[in-house]
């Protein structure tokens, strides 16, 4: 079937509005009062519209409004843009949105169509999500990267396409030229006769001729960018320190904080005494936060320095329990059914089936796991009576304008969010902690902008972590078969944790409980995923694949333990239990990819794991040597289905990047509480995997499926299961705990 | 005090106990060397001094012993080094916080080691932290980056 197929009708309208000075291509929403209650007070006829392309005389701007984490975000989008536009991504401007003030305020011309970012407004969203769609909000918000090729796959081409088609048609219409004669290059209309006219002089003939909305997105064979191997836009920055990051942030008059809060999660401030850091060289101001102080001064480290001489007494905190073996209990007594959340998957009789006392049975467990992207999380406020602008980097704007108008007192229409490039986030930028804090101290020096900058053990130690999880497997095999398997899984609720911390709340089950466990696709006879919500636990935000993170190691694992008791083979077995088409052909791939079944050498071992998260799915195979100094990972390889791999070498890189962070996680990292506190604030406490210690690492993209899905996270549950299994292969040690390093040495 | 950064020779009225790190960022204004620990534990606020790589986090600005070569000194968008060019070439950023360093400790490396091992680039960038998982084309990178530089130098 083609996937370049005429779009007739869509839940998006492409269409096109002239504004002051140029023209914009983007997404109209009509007045839908069912569907947006935004839009309930627009008038009939009128339209919002979200640009995704602006053309004026200067030159085109292709607008990326998914954030950039480091997974080439801006560089997808536009590339998608561009391919239906006829443009070169050296010959545009790549803005990523929200719509910048340069034309967010603009008076429209005319009768044109008022011109904001409502398609995805935050009310809007928030509102369905509450009323009837937790899941999609979520799937929207939490998921990030994963959803940012899914999600511009069809709007982002249709945009650029309705941009050419429109511009051919202006063409037509001021040269007396059929359309159809006319095809467009590099950045302009081409007559038959081969003259050349650049978009960017045809904007008043455009602003006077009505959106072509009917058009057909490029055959895959015409493609000239999409699939092939492109040069991402950031690299020259990245690579000579010109990138800027929201860190970097520079402004006349700018402030420089630091704050020190509670090190217990949620924890007040009794008092505190500011008079030796007040009198300290280059401090400005000390200002009282919730929870906490922060100091201003004309340098970071001088904040720094100040705000560490403040001697705070701090309130106790109760919100979760001081010392980490009451956190185990409190999962460990979780798995009963008063605290049961869920049970999708309960296939065939797996009571009866395991009623003989031949069973397999396992605990597994995960730890609390920091986000610690190695950009500190900053923010910079610039607080005004008639408006405030905040410079951040931020999955989450539409929460930042609201949570930031709030405590400043103005109209969250008049708080601009300037979104800036983003050092990883792998999750943590979902979180707003940071920004909340730079505007109470922002608001505190009015008409002074203001950049807090988080030391790393201020970020680490506040960090909402990865969830902590515990499994508890049982499982039955017969005639060298899996024939039942029964995972209970109890875990926080991340959803719950991290919308309340928004003051939303989150109804029904957390499907983040069991991801990655209760919707793999095998048909074992007796097969049961049952989630239990933990209570009580530290405030646990969304981390690079969630739940899946954890439970593709506990769903994985145990497999593999009941594959190596029937004494059958890792790789078919899992085949042979599997019963979605495009998943087999991944484990197939990477089956052939590591030469499955090939000898080994004396101490090595092979393993072999599967996880389906994302919609995408992903097998690996890790080979391992046990040496005398411990475990060197050898080779991994990997198969994910993705239904188009847009860019290869950005491909490449998410998979290989996917896979080490699930590998070094496994290995080295916790986050531990004591007294309360994370015993880890650092990148010596909370190791992760170093270069002498990376694998070589070999990608295959398959392009079986007709959904089109992104790789931020799916290669992650695999790697720690398949480890394991190599793991186990090479040594006979089962491993059920991460951190690996635990149990076992690595190299 | 007087610190010359990138060629330049600047006067300045900091604390010798304030780490260069701070004083290139925020006195100077050069925000490509970037902090990520302040314990020289990751690498990413690495510079060279003398031609030697330092965490300038754990560098006082009182220590400095001689002329300080950042990510800028190095080579700029319009005339890359071997080292930054090699970066481009094999893509290896993907948030690119780390790079700078990765960078400024690759370059120190290759001028004493022009011809490495996989070895040698293991342990002489092992310092240096990535948490989005570039190792591996950063590895290739800093091979090509090698050949690049020693055919230059023939």
């Amino acid at each position: 079937m083609s996937r370049a197929g005429k779009i007739a009708r869509r839940s998006f309208l492409i269409g096109s509005a002239a504004i002051a000075g140029g023209v914009a291509f983007g997404v109209v929403m009509y007045n839908r009062p069912h569907r947006n209650p935004l839009l309930d007070t627009m008038a009939k006829d009128e339209a919002a519209l979200t640009p995704y392309v602006l053309i004026t005389p200067q030159g085109t701007t292709l607008i990326t409004p998914r954030a950039d984490l480091g997974q080439g975000a801006y560089h997808l989008q536009a590339a998608l843009i561009a391919e239906e536009l006829d443009v070169s991504l050296d010959q545009v401007t790549v803005d990523p949105g929200p719509p910048s003030p340069a034309y967010y305020n603009t008076a429209l011309s005319g009768d044109a169509v008022p011109f904001a970012a409502t398609d995805d407004s935050w009310m809007a969203e928030t509102t369905r999500a509450v009323m009837d769609a937790p899941m999609k909000f979520m799937g929207i918000q939490i998921t990030g990267g994963s959803t940012t090729v899914p999600d511009a796959w069809d709007k982002l081409r249709h945009a650029g396409a309705v941009a050419r088609e429109t511009l051919k048609a202006a063409a037509a219409a001021q040269t007396g030229h059929k359309a159809r004669d006319l095809r467009t290059e590099e950045g302009a209309v081409i007559l038959p006769d081969g003259t050349r006219l650049p978009y960017t002089d045809m904007v008043d003939a455009v602003a006077q001729t009505d959106p072509v909305t009917d058009v057909t997105l490029r055959d895959p064979s015409q493609w000239r960018l999409i699939g092939h191997d492109m040069q991402r836009l950031d690299m020259v920055a990245k690579s000579t320190g010109t990138q800027e990051y929201g860190i970097d942030v520079t402004l006349d008059g700018l402030l420089h904080a630091a704050v020190r809060t509670n090190p217990r999660q949620g924890g007040g401030m009794r008092s505190f005494d500011a008079a030796k850091a007040e009198t300290m060289r280059g401090v400005h101001k000390v200002v009282a936060l919730p929870g906490g102080v922060g100091v201003l001064a004309d340098n970071t480290w001088r904040a720094m320095q100040a705000v560490n001489a403040i001697q705070i007494e701090w309130d106790e905190a109760d919100l979760y329990p001081a010392e980490m073996a009451d956190h185990w209990a409190i999962l460990s007594d979780s798995f009963n059914d008063a605290a049961r959340d869920s049970r999708f998957r309960d296939d065939g009789d797996v009571e009866a089936a395991l009623t003989s006392t031949d069973i397999v049975q396992a605990e597994y467990r995960a730890p609390y796991l920091a986000h610690a992207p190695l950009e500190p999380v900053n923010a910079t406020v610039l607080v005004n009576d008639a408006r405030v602008d905040v410079w951040t980097g931020t999955q989450i704007p539409r929460f930042v304008q609201n949570n930031v108008a709030n405590i400043t007192g103005h109209d969250a229409q008049d708080v601009h969010v300037h979104a800036q490039m983003i050092g990883g986030s792998f999750g943590h930028r979902l979180e707003d902690t940071v920004v909340r804090h730079a505007a109470k101290l922002a608001l505190a020096v009015k008409g002074t902008p203001v950049k807090l900058t988080l030391s790393r053990e201020e970020d680490m130690m506040h960090d909402y972590p990865r969830q902590i999880a515990m499994a508890q497997g049982r499982g039955a095999v017969a005639d060298g078969q899996v024939k039942a398997l029964d995972l209970g899984i109890a875990m926080p609720s991340v959803l719950t944790s991290q919308l309340g911390r928004q003051g939303l709340p989150a109804a029904g089950p957390d499907l983040q409980i069991v991801a990655g466990a209760w919707d793999q696709p095998f048909a074992i006879p007796d097969y049961r995923v049952t989630g239990y919500r933990a209570q009580g636990l530290a405030p646990v935000s969304s981390w690079r694949s969630v739940g899946a993170s954890t439970n593709g190691f506990f769903h994985d694992g145990l497999l593999d333990e009941l594959i190596h008791a029937a004494g059958a083979d890792p790789l078919q077995e899992r085949l042979r239990l599997c019963n979605h088409a495009s998943s087999r052909k991944v484990l197939e791939a990477v089956g052939e990819m590591a030469n499955w079944g090939s000898p080994l050498s004396e101490g090595q071992g092979r393993g072999v794991a599967y996880s389906l998260s994302f919609g995408v799915p992903c097998a690996e195979v890790v080979d391992v040597t046990d040496t005398p100094d411990g475990i060197r990972i050898d080779k991994v390889f990997v198969a994910a289905e993705v239904g188009r791999v847009v860019d290869p070498v950005n491909f490449e890189n998410q998979v290989q990047g996917g896979v080490i962070w699930g590998l070094g996680h496994a290995i080295l990292s916790e986050i531990t509480y004591a007294q309360g506190r994370a015993e880890q604030d650092n990148f010596d406490s909370f190791p992760f995997l170093r270069l002498y210690q990376c694998p070589e690492i070999s990608v295959r993209g398959l392009e079986n499926s007709d959904s089109v899905r992104g790789v931020g996270e799916p290669p992650v549950p695999p790697a720690a299961p398949a480890l394991a299994n190599a793991i186990f292969a090479a040594t006979g040690q089962r491993l059920r705990e991460m951190p690996f390093h635990k149990h076992i040495d690595f190299v | 005090m007087e610190l010359t950064v990138d060629n330049v020779t600047h006067s300045l009225d900091v604390e010798p106990d304030m780490p260069l790190l701070w004083v290139l960022r925020d006195e100077l204004g050069l925000t490509g060397v970037k902090y990520g620990c302040g314990i020289a534990q990751c690498g990413a606020c690495t510079v060279q001094i003398d031609g030697v790589a330092v965490r300038s986090c754990q560098t006082l600005a009182g220590d400095v012993w001689g002329p300080v070569t950042t990510i800028h000194g190095l080579g700029t968008p319009d005339a890359l080094h071997a080292v930054q060019a090699a970066w481009v070439e094999h893509q290896v950023a993907q948030c690119g916080y780390c790079q700078s360093g990765q960078i400024v400790q690759a370059a120190a490396f290759l001028a004493q080691t022009p011809d490495p091992s996989d070895d040698q680039i293991d342990d002489a960038l092992s310092g240096n932290l990535c948490r989005c998982g570039t190792y591996p084309r950063l590895r290739a990178a800093v091979k090509s980056a090698a050949a690049n530089l020693r055919e230059a130098s023939q």
